[in-house]
């Protein structure tokens, strides 16, 4: 399909002119909001040059350097735990044997419904008040690890039956077909989902700020907290800083989930991979029953959100 | 104009970030020394300590600092002219710092010989009693409880839930003036249970950092900030032409040094230092050179107490 | 020295404030999300820009730095004054208007091509198509990930708390302070939560089952 939509038709020329006048209408619109508010913001000093360069001292960037470095160790811990913890809980919750599959599916879905920010809390404050890059990497593998449980759970069930039926046909025992035939085709199909998740878990480190771990958000924090500029605290510049920089890494992260996902697409293995739109798909495996049948469902879906290569006109 | 400087500053910022992350202008970034910070030729001069030779103590976190031959302080790195890190130099100052520093001295060690860490309010029981620190000062107040788990030298010094305000504001004189009034704390802290109570018919707003307070305070999104005054104190001493502090403190909270509960020998090195400390003036001086710069008067810090 | 009796009337405001801070930020973040989601397909291409710059920075932003956005930078530009709670409202309306906006808009993408054809064959206009003919249509396909956005901004809703916002997780963090055994209150915390995160799933359930229609 072309890059006309199927909402609306090819504009005639009456529609051209109005669309036309919406669209500066809109782009108005939106400048002066954005002029507006830097203007309210310049105008309280909060974007005067000497806020910016604080960020030009060594001491600060070796702050945020640090900061950087302790979100991303936090981050592969909790990277690592999660698709530790998913892949047992899924095999477990896929178990033959009823306690274990009950004990599973309550401890998914009792992590999944406390806010990440209580589990981390709890944690802290009862375990590891001393070690808070622990409570927070558990907090998050604990959380994630659930998440990630469904996600492989999804993959493994979207594994042709027959991939299984043959596996045990060759004498395969429960833990190798386990191993070697559905979870690493699980894997394969859900890795972008999984990368998306990963997303999540890359944002939610910042929560290490309330239990005081010194990640980003909490060394940026720290500027802001205890440098003075012009008589003010430089807020709306750390801010911006480190907003960027959060964005820029879950934007490469997500990337890369999307390359995997048109890779994935080019191979022939019958099992469709999932979309890397997190949103939709990743909200939707958070969300309980309704979620494992979501997340491939989308598959049927001709254009989704992410790859852009559907109808409707979102390819910008 | 000022737009385009601003925006060059920030590409510079930001490009600069991204390519590496030192290098990069050395020294103290922000303002810099108006004559109102500390150590600054026209201010109160800070004092100069003399460290005493050959102290000999019968306690087992002295003779560990003495084997590794470094102090290990815990002290607080948000709070200016308190307790206070400097970001960009990793230099530390303020009034806590100062007690650390003329302790440390009286107990043999240079400036040179003391390893500054930073501990937050949650984990000041579990670092002093794990040995994390070889003693703690920021903001401690003595109670009971904490008793229990840890020793306190001094107290060194007497203070109280206080109001911080804007200079130019005159309805508030009190915690009874405080009716319709926004009035910012830490979450859970003491002296914002106090202003929460419905006699003072206060609105209140609980955020993470005093330093979110004063931005508050400063932005006008409240109206006044609550908490112990020698933290009001040092807000007041960095923002002087902008806020005041009301100087009717409505608790009592006596500051202590946090040590190791059983370690009696040193709690007593460090009352005895604190006391001399005050006898000889340099703990006036440490106070004028710092927290004094709000124009709070100095006063008479209380008897030491051992229990 | 039960925690929930000793302390029922503050646990019965956390409650209350974290169930009325995501039924007001919901409000935002579905009237957000449509409007976006729209912006997202209209035939007018600054609009599109807005909505894909809009989804794409508020995704990628930790919540916590939104908060802290709201706090501490929109009053600057809006006015000084407004209380934690809209402040609050915002920064979750906010951030889940991105996710619904994606959500809506898969659901458009789900309705038969053929239906927005026919509509327009009929010579209905862009946002005659969407509303009487593509929306209605995509509810369906969009409740259940609804149900799941929403869930997650009850969940996240405990961000508010350090804030400055009366909810549970502040609830959680006073008693903590306070000497009380952390088991506890996790548990009766998760109790809590898992009240409104139920109910929530209970009327989605409910209104799928309403709108189930043989295709």
């Amino acid at each position: 399909m072309s890059s006309s939509s199927v909402l609306f038709d090819a504009p005639g020329p009456r529609a051209v002119v109005r669309n036309r006048v919406f669209a500066v209408l809109g782009a108005l619109a939106i400048v002066a909001l954005i002029t507006v508010s830097v203007v309210r913001l310049s105008d309280k000093g909060h974007l005067a040059p000497e806020m910016w360069d604080i960020f030009n001292y060594s001491g600060i960037r070796e702050n945020i350097a640090d900061g950087l470095v302790a979100t991303l160790k936090v981050f592969g811990l909790a990277a690592v735990g999660s698709l530790a913890l998913g892949v047992l809980l899924a095999v477990a919750r896929l178990s033959d044997h009823r306690p274990v599959r009950l004990l599973a599916t309550g401890f998914i879905e009792l992590f999944r419904s406390i806010p990440l920010l209580i589990t981390i809390y709890a944690v802290w404050v009862g375990l590891l008040i001393d070690h808070s890059m622990w409570a927070l990497a558990i907090g998050l593998s604990l959380y994630n690890g659930c998440v990630q449980a469904e996600v492989l759970r999804a993959g493994v069930n979207a594994v042709p039956k027959g991939q299984r039926e043959a596996a045990y046909a060759l004498g395969m025992s429960k833990t190798q077909v386990m191993t070697t035939v559905l979870l690493p085709q699980a894997v394969r199909a859900m890795l972008p989902t999984i990368i998306s998740q990963l997303v999540v878990t890359l944002k939610d480190t910042s929560l290490g700020y309330i239990i005081l771990y010194p990640e980003l958000l909490n060394s940026v924090r720290l500027i802001s907290a205890t440098t003075l500029v012009n008589g003010q605290y430089p807020y709306v510049s750390t801010i911006v800083v480190a907003g960027t920089i959060y964005v820029a890494m879950c934007l490469a992260l997500s990337a890369l989930a999307t390359w995997i996902e048109k890779r994935g697409r080019r191979a022939k293995s019958g099992i469709g991979i999932a979309p890397a739109a997190e949103p939709a798909a990743a909200a939707a495996v958070l969300g309980g029953e309704a979620a494992s049948g979501a997340v491939l469902a989308h598959e049927d879906t001709p254009g989704t959100a992410a790859d852009g290569t559907g109808r409707g006109p979102a390819k910008d | 104009m000022m737009l385009r400087k601003t925006a060059a500053a920030a590409a510079v910022a930001v490009l600069a970030l991204t390519a590496t992350a030192c290098g990069g202008k050395e020294g103290s970034a922000g303002d810099k020394p108006s004559g109102v910070q500390p150590g600054a030729t026209n201010a109160p001069a800070l004092p100069q300590y003399i460290v005493a030779t050959d102290v000999k103590l019968d306690s087992p976190t002295f003779k560990k600092a003495k084997e590794r031959g470094k102090l290990v302080i815990g002290a607080k790195a948000d709070q200016p002219y308190l307790g206070f890190e400097d970001q960009s130099t990793k230099e530390r100052s303020g009034f806590d710092i100062e007690i650390a520093k003329m302790v440390a001295a009286d107990l043999g060690f240079t400036v040179g010989q003391i390893e500054w860490k930073t501990v937050d309010s949650a984990t000041r029981e579990t670092a002093i009693s794990s040995g994390q620190v070889d003693y703690y000062v920021g903001t401690y107040t003595i109670n009971d409880k904490r008793k229990a788990q840890v020793g306190f030298a001094g107290p060194y010094y007497q203070a109280g839930a206080d109001l911080l305000v804007r200079k130019d504001e005159t309805a508030i004189t009190g915690p009874d003036t405080l009716k319709g009034k926004k009035v910012c704390s830490i979450k859970g802290s003491t002296p914002l249970q106090e202003i929460k109570k419905p006699q003072y018919g206060a609105e209140t707003s609980e955020l993470g950092k005093y330093s979110d307070c004063v931005q508050q305070l400063l932005t006008k999104q409240v109206d006044a900030v609550t908490t112990d005054d020698s933290v009001l104190k040092g807000y007041a001493a960095q923002n002087p032409g902008k806020l005041k502090v009301v100087g009717k403190p409505f608790t009592k909270e006596p500051y202590g040094v946090g040590l190791n509960k059983d370690d009696k020998v040193l709690r007593e090195a460090i009352n005895k230092s604190l006391e001399g400390r005050v006898k000889d003036g340099t703990y006036k001086k440490a106070y004028e050179a710092t927290l004094g710069l709000s124009g709070s008067a100095y006063a008479e810090p209380p008897a030491v107490v051992r229990y | 020295m039960n925690v929930l009796l000793d302390h029922f009337s503050d646990f019965r405001d956390g409650f209350l404030g974290t169930v009325s801070i995501t039924a007001v930020s919901s409000v935002i973040a579905l009237v957000l999300g449509l409007v976006v989601a729209g912006f997202r397909v209209s035939p007018v291409p600054p609009l599109r820009w807005f909505g894909t710059a809009w989804v794409t920075l508020l995704r990628n932003t930790p919540l916590t730095l939104l908060f802290l956005v709201t706090t501490f930078v929109v009053p600057e530009i809006l006015f000084p004054g407004m209380s934690a709670f809209v402040l609050g409202s915002l920064a979750l309306g906010f951030y889940t208007s991105s996710f619904i906006c994606e959500a809506v808009r898969s659901g458009i993408n789900t309705v038969p091509l053929g239906q927005a054809e026919a509509a327009r064959s009929l010579g209905m206009s862009f946002t005659q198509t969407l509303r009487m003919i593509v929306l209605p249509q995509a509810t369906r396909t969009v409740l259940p990930p609804l149900s799941s956005i929403l869930i997650a901004l009850t969940k996240n809703s405990a961000i508010a708390g350090a804030f400055s916002v009366t909810e549970l997780f502040g609830w959680q963090k006073v008693m903590s302070e306070e000497g009380y055994s952390i088991v506890p209150v996790f548990f009766w915390v998760a109790v809590a939560y898992l009240i409104v995160t139920f109910t929530i799933s209970g009327v989605f359930r409910v209104l799928e089952r309403r709108l189930e229609v043989a295709r």
